[in-house]
């Protein structure tokens, strides 16, 4: 058998070389081609499960910080998510000033994650496993820091949302936001 | 296998009417089975398979498994006609299911309360796997195919549990699909990807209702694979022994079908209670309110089926570490086979081996308790001990074990072993205690 193919070869004007024939070129070349095309042709039965465009269109959202107190903290809702908005008292922006940066697990500034002392903003989401933390409410547990709780699995965040305790790698993330007015915040 | 176009040549010396081909005397049968060798197949597994003559009541639970597969699989469709897998609609068309459909209640409590005796059924089924060392060479790809079984009844059982969309559907799956934003760099991609959105929302509903319906047939599958790995070698027993020969074995129909029918019935008594009885009492009293993406329950736990990995997740105040260990838990029983370096199958001739192997239930069960309560004071710390004491045991008591143990003695064969037993008058069962 493997002499009539390498005569076959040879009468077909393939190359002398053994092992580096035009088949064999053909045969490499087709094969990385086919599975080329078939991983083009999977990609979209991936991507389908990416958010579709209706869910990625989100309009930004306002909120009205007028009604807010000091020390009462108000729940926003944006990209279905919870957005925490504390309007922090003066202890509990000093708590957070004055804590040594250096000995936090995700190193942040209080000065870097607000844009008013007075204004915290934050995505109520843990960055554990995604639980909304408790803390909004006045009754709620806020933890030793005074921040939030997490119930899920007992992360706790200070007065910058920053994590102090439990298995959450990060601080609570900062959305984009701006002041449109001097109580009145643009969310996204 | 008899009838092939070397009919002259004796049918293997199994089949029990070595002069009859398959399919007996009716005509009809025999012209199928000599195109379709159905008739050949079932018999060759069935009355002609041999099977160790002295399998105890734990070898029922593996046929108890397939039948829970069945049930789920055809109690699932019938209520897949019902479900609406929409966030608007989902949690009152199972409502709807429960009160309006006719037999809907059954239906449901069947599939509901079903997903827990399977998963108890697989549990035992697994440990007697452990037990009697059936994870031992030749059946390594037999065990390894079981493993593959129970991570996709775990992805199974995950979706379905979300498909309701209580309280407890909604933030489990936020919780567990989040465990891949463990993954460096990529995870928030890959978690975006998985809920088609930035929270779990209608998309995340409508693909896990679409892989919920799917899996149980990928199972099935892999059932069939770990059927023929079974059916290639045979099944293991409690003296962990090859047979040789058919003074060790009965053949499986009728024998063990009878067995496994007994054990089916009793069985179904158990499953009966939780239908008609005990409806809810497996079930989160959190999941009864509707899904609400603004408010975490106060205490998330999973179905009791997965508290003891929950704990193992909790144990470890590093969310990257922590997700590893939970999945290495399960990972870890793929490598067992040559984990365990002793020779010797079963736990009764292995005085050390049979202790650690029941301190491992116990394990699970300290794990379960602590995954089912707060993550605070006293539970923590149990949990990691728990937690630690699980690896100890497949990655150094194990191995270890296996080296330094001095095993009693094996039986010459298994049918040496039942004669003695017999000639006591003591059911074969009790030989345990000799």
């Amino acid at each position: 058998m493997a002499d009539t193919a390498e005569s076959e070869r040879a009468s077909y004007g393939g190359s002398e070389h053994a092992g580096e024939t035009r088949r064999d070129f053909l045969v490499v070349s087709a094969g990385a081609l086919g599975i080329l095309g078939g991983l083009i042709a999977l990609w979209p039965f991936v991507d389908q499960m990416n958010p579709a465009k209706d869910v990625l269109a989100l309009a930004s959202t306002e909120v009205d910080l007028g009604p807010v107190q000091v020390g009462q903290r108000l729940t926003a809702k944006w990209r279905g998510k919870p957005v925490f908005i504390a309007h922090r008292t003066a202890k509990e922006i000093q708590e957070a000033e004055s804590v040594p940066v250096a000995s936090l697990r995700d190193p942040e500034t209080d000065a870097s994650r607000v844009k008013k002392k007075d204004w915290l903003v934050v995505i109520g989401v843990c960055t554990h496993l995604g639980c909304i933390p408790l803390g909004q409410k006045a009754d709620d547990p806020r933890g030793p820091y005074g921040g939030w709780f997490c119930p899920c699995h007992g992360s706790i965040y200070d007065t910058s949302a920053r994590i102090r305790q439990g298995p959450a790698p990060l601080n609570l993330f900062v959305p984009p936001y701006e002041f449109t007015k001097p109580t009145l915040i643009k969310i996204g | 296998m008899a009838a092939t176009h070397h009919g002259n040549q004796p049918a293997a010396d199994t089949s029990p009417p070595a002069s009859l081909p398959a399919g007996g005397h009716n005509r009809i049968i025999r012209w199928i089975d000599y195109r379709l060798p159905f008739v050949s197949f079932i018999e060759h597994e069935t009355t002609a398979y041999p099977t160790p003559k002295n399998l105890n009541y734990w070898w029922n639970f593996g046929s108890l498994a397939g039948i829970m597969l069945i049930i789920m699989i055809i109690s699932g469709i019938v209520l897949a006609m019902h479900y609406v897998p929409s966030g608007d609609h989902a949690f009152n068309s199972v409502e709807d299911i429960r009160r309006d459909v006719n037999f809907g209640w059954l239906l449901r409590n069947i599939h509901a309360s079903g997903a827990s005796m399977f998963f108890i059924v697989v549990y035992i089924h697994l440990f007697r796997g452990l037990y009697y060392g059936s994870y031992k060479y030749p059946r390594e790809l037999l065990w390894m195919l079981g493993v593959v079984i129970l991570l996709l009844m775990m992805a199974t059982a995950f979706m379905g549990y979300v498909l309701p969309w209580g309280q407890m559907s909604y933030w489990g799956a936020t919780v567990i699909t989040n465990l891949f934003s463990a993954i460096p760099w990529i995870g928030q991609y890959i978690v975006t990807w998985l809920w088609g959105g930035f929270t779990v929302g209608d998309p995340t509903l409508n693909r896990f209702f679409a892989l919920h319906y799917l899996l149980p047939f990928v199972i099935v599958a892999v059932v069939g694979l770990h059927l023929i790995a079974l059916h290639r070698h045979g099944s293991n027993n409690p003296l962990g022994i090859e047979h040789r020969g058919p003074q060790d074995t009965v053949p499986f129909h009728p024998y063990y079908t009878v067995k496994d029918l007994f054990g089916l019935c009793i069985f179904l008594l158990i499953y009966s209670v939780f239908i008609f009885y005990a409806t809810d009492f497996l079930m989160n009293p959190d999941n009864s309110i509707p899904a609400n993406p603004m408010v975490t329950p106060p205490h998330i736990v999973p179905e009791w089926y997965f508290l003891p990995f929950y704990a193992i997740l909790r144990s470890v105040p590093n969310k990257l570490f922590g997700v590893t260990l939970m999945f290495s838990s399960i990972l870890v029983l793929f490598f067992l086979p040559w984990l365990d370096t002793s020779p010797v199958r079963s736990a009764r001739f292995r005085p050390w081996y049979r202790v650690i192997c029941w301190l491992l239930p116990l394990d699970l069960i300290a794990l379960g308790w602590v995954g089912a309560n707060p993550p605070a004071g006293v539970v923590v710390t149990i949990g990691q001990f728990a937690t630690a004491y699980y690896f100890l045991h497949f990655l150094v008591l194990i191995p270890l074990i296996g080296k330094f143990e001095r095993p009693k003695p094996l039986p010459m064969s298994i049918g040496e072993a039942v004669l003695q037993a017999g000639s006591h008058l003591v059911p074969s069962g009790s030989t345990e205690r000799r």
